[in-house]
C-alpha cells in the first residue's frame, strides 16, 4: 500500500524539513518502519523499546490508532498517517 | 521567581521561552522553569497582599518578568465555608472554592488571562483555541478586552448557551463536526499552518501556569494554611496537577508549611480515562470516546493523565468517576446546601465528594476544599425537568389551595 505519512513541524529537523513522506506498508508499524529507514533520526523520537512513546499520537485518516489495532492497524492505498504530539488540550 | 526556560517534563531538555509546547527530542510536554529565588517570607507575603484583588497579585509566580496589563483580571473568587453541605455528607470542615465567580464564569479566565498576556508579549495579533465552551467564552472575552483578533473552534453540537456566550464577544466562531478530540487534532495541525497563538496548544506551557493561582488563593484565603484534602475535576489533568504545583511552590518558598494535601480527582463515568487507569493500576491512560453530560470534562485523550495518576497515588488521594444521574444530583445538592448553582463539571466534583464521604474515605477531622470550576447557567439542559412549578391564579386562596393539594400528594 502506498501511503503518506505526515510529519509534525517538531520532527521535521529529522526529515530534512519534509512535512510528508511517501512510503509503502500494509500496517501502521510497517509504514513507520519505512519512514525510519529513510530518516533514521525519527525512530528514537517516536518510539521506545518498539512501542510508541507515551506522548505520541498516530492517526490513520483522522482516527486515533489506539481505537483500532495500534501499530498493527491495517492501511489501504492512499491512507494518510498523521503523527501529532499528545500534549495539546485543556478545554 | 523569574522564568528561565521551557523544560521537558519527561527528558528535561530545555528550550527558550517562546511559543512551543512539545519537546523535539521525546515529544514530552514542556513546562515553564523558574529561577530558584530566595525570598524573605514576610516581605513576600506583604507584597502579595498589597497586590490587586485578582490573579496578578501572584505575578511573581507566573511566567512574566513584570505584572501584565489586563483589563479583565480574573481571580480572588470566594472560598465559601460549606457547613450545610458538610452536615449533609457527614464531613467536618468543608470549603467550596466558587470559581464560577470569574469574568466569564469559569476557572478558564485564569489560564486564558495568562496565555493572552503571553501572546501579546510574544507579538501575536491573533489568538485561538480548541474548546468545549468555557475556554471558548474566556478566549473570546479576553481577546476582545485586549483588542486581539480571535478564532474559537468548538464541536458543532455544543450547548447553545456556550455558543452564544462566545459569539457575543465578536470572535470568529467555528463549529467543527466532531467531538473535542477531533477539534483538538485540527487545532494541533492548524497551529503549524497559521501564525496564531493557540492558548491551549502552542501557548499551553504558559496557559497551564494560570491554574496555580487557584492553589495560591486557597492558601491565602485559609489564612496562609493548607487544606488536608482537595477534590478537583479532571479533564486533561492540567488543573489537577497545576494546583499541586502551586501548593508545592509555596511550600518550598516557606510561604506555607505542612504537607501537600491529598488529591482526589473527579471524572464523569462517560469519559473516565484517568479514573479507569487509576482503578486498573496503569500509569498511562487508554483513550476513550466521550459520552457524558459533563461536556466540559469530556476529553477522551487527556494530555496530563499520566501526571494526574502519579499525583493521586503519591499524595494519598485517588481518582473516581460518577454517573450522569449522580452528576445531576450533585448539582442539586450543591445548590440546595450552599446557594451555588454549578455546571455539570461542578456536579462531577460534588458527586465525587459525596461518594468519598459515603465510603468513609474522609475523616471528620480533615479540612477539605472542593473546586467548583463553572457556572450552572451554562449547562441548563442538566437541570431541565428537575423541578416542579406551582401555577396559580393571582389570589391568596388559590395559593393556599395549591400548596394544600401539593402537600397532600407528596
Amino acid at each position: 500500500m502506498a501511503v503518506v505519512v505526515k510529519i509534525p513541524s517538531q520532527l521535521r529537523p529529522a526529515t530534512g524539513g519534509e512535512g510528508e513522506v511517501q512510503v509503502e506498508g500494509s500496517t501502521v508499524g510497517e509504514a513507520l518502519d519505512a519512514v525510519f529507514t529513510e530518516h533514521d533520526g525519527l525512530r528514537e523520537r517516536i518510539t521506545e523499546d518498539g512501542t510508541l512513546r507515551r506522548f505520541v499520537n498516530v492517526y490513520v485518516s483522522g482516527e486515533d490508532i489506539r481505537f483500532q489495532d495500534g501499530l498493527d492497524t491495517q492501511l489501504s492505498d492512499g491512507d494518510e498517517v498523521t503523527i501529532l504530539p499528545a500534549v495539546a488540550g485543556g478545554r | 521567581m523569574a522564568p528561565t526556560a521551557l523544560s521537558c517534563k519527561e527528558c528535561k531538555s530545555r528550550y527558550p521561552l517562546d511559543a512551543r509546547y512539545v519537546c523535539e527530542a521525546c515529544f514530552g510536554p514542556l513546562e515553564v522553569a523558574y529561577e530558584a529565588a530566595v525570598w524573605d517570607v514576610q516581605t513576600l507575603k506583604r507584597k502579595i497582599q498589597a497586590g490587586p484583588p485578582g490573579i496578578w497579585r501572584y505575578a511573581d509566580f507566573l511566567p512574566f518578568t513584570g505584572r501584565p496589563r489586563d483589563p479583565l483580571e480574573p481571580g480572588m473568587t470566594p472560598l465559601v465555608r460549606a457547613d450545610r453541605l458538610a452536615e449533609r455528607l457527614g464531613l467536618g470542615e468543608l470549603w467550596v472554592k466558587n470559581d464560577a465567580a470569574n469574568p466569564t464564569h469559569s476557572f478558564k479566565d485564569r489560564v486564558v488571562a495568562v496565555a493572552i498576556a503571553k501572546a501579546q508579549e510574544l507579538g501575536f495579533e491573533t489568538v485561538a483555541c480548541a474548546s468545549t465552551g468555557n475556554l471558548a467564552n474566556a478566549v473570546a472575552a479576553h481577546a476582545a478586552a485586549a483588542g486581539l483578533a480571535s478564532y474559537v473552534f468548538v464541536p458543532a453540537d455544543l450547548e447553545e448557551q456556550k455558543l452564544l456566550a462566545t459569539a457575543i464577544y465578536g470572535t470568529n466562531l467555528v463549529g467543527v463536526r466532531g467531538n473535542y478530540d477531533d477539534v483538538n487534532r485540527l487545532c494541533t495541525e492548524l497551529c503549524e499552518e497559521r501564525p496564531w497563538a493557540f492558548v491551549n496548544v502552542n501557548l499551553r506551557p504558559y496557559y497551564a501556569e494560570g491554574s496555580k493561582t487557584l492553589a495560591y488563593e486557597t492558601v491565602e484565603q485559609l489564612g496562609w494554611t493548607l487544606p488536608d484534602r482537595v477534590v478537583v475535576p479532571i479533564a486533561s489533568g492540567s488543573l489537577f496537577t497545576k494546583i499541586a504545583r502551586g501548593f508545592n511552590e509555596w511550600l518550598e518558598l516557606g510561604l506555607v508549611s505542612g504537607e501537600l494535601p491529598a488529591f482526589n480527582g473527579a471524572q464523569a463515568q462517560g469519559c473516565s480515562p484517568v479514573a479507569t487507569a487509576y482503578a486498573e493500576g496503569w500509569d498511562v491512560c487508554k483513550p476513550q470516546k466521550p459520552d457524558t453530560i459533563a461536556k466540559s470534562l469530556a476529553i477522551g485523550n487527556p494530555a496530563d493523565g499520566p501526571y494526574a495518576l502519579e499525583l493521586a497515588r503519591s499524595s494519598g488521594g485517588r481518582i473516581d468517576s460518577v454517573t450522569d444521574d449522580e452528576i445531576k444530583a450533585g448539582i442539586r445538592l450543591l445548590a440546595e446546601t450552599t446557594g451555588i448553582f454549578t455546571e455539570t463539571a461542578g456536579g462531577v466534583t460534588v458527586a465525587t465528594l459525596a461518594k468519598l464521604a459515603e465510603r468513609g474515605a474522609i475523616d471528620r477531622s480533615e479540612r477539605v476544599v472542593a473546586y467548583i470550576t463553572g457556572e450552572g447557567l451554562k449547562t441548563l439542559d442538566a437541570a431541565r425537568d428537575s423541578f416542579h412549578m406551582h401555577e396559580i391564579e393571582p389570589s391568596i386562596e388559590a395559593l393556599d389551595a395549591e400548596l394544600a393539594a401539593s402537600a397532600a400528594s407528596s
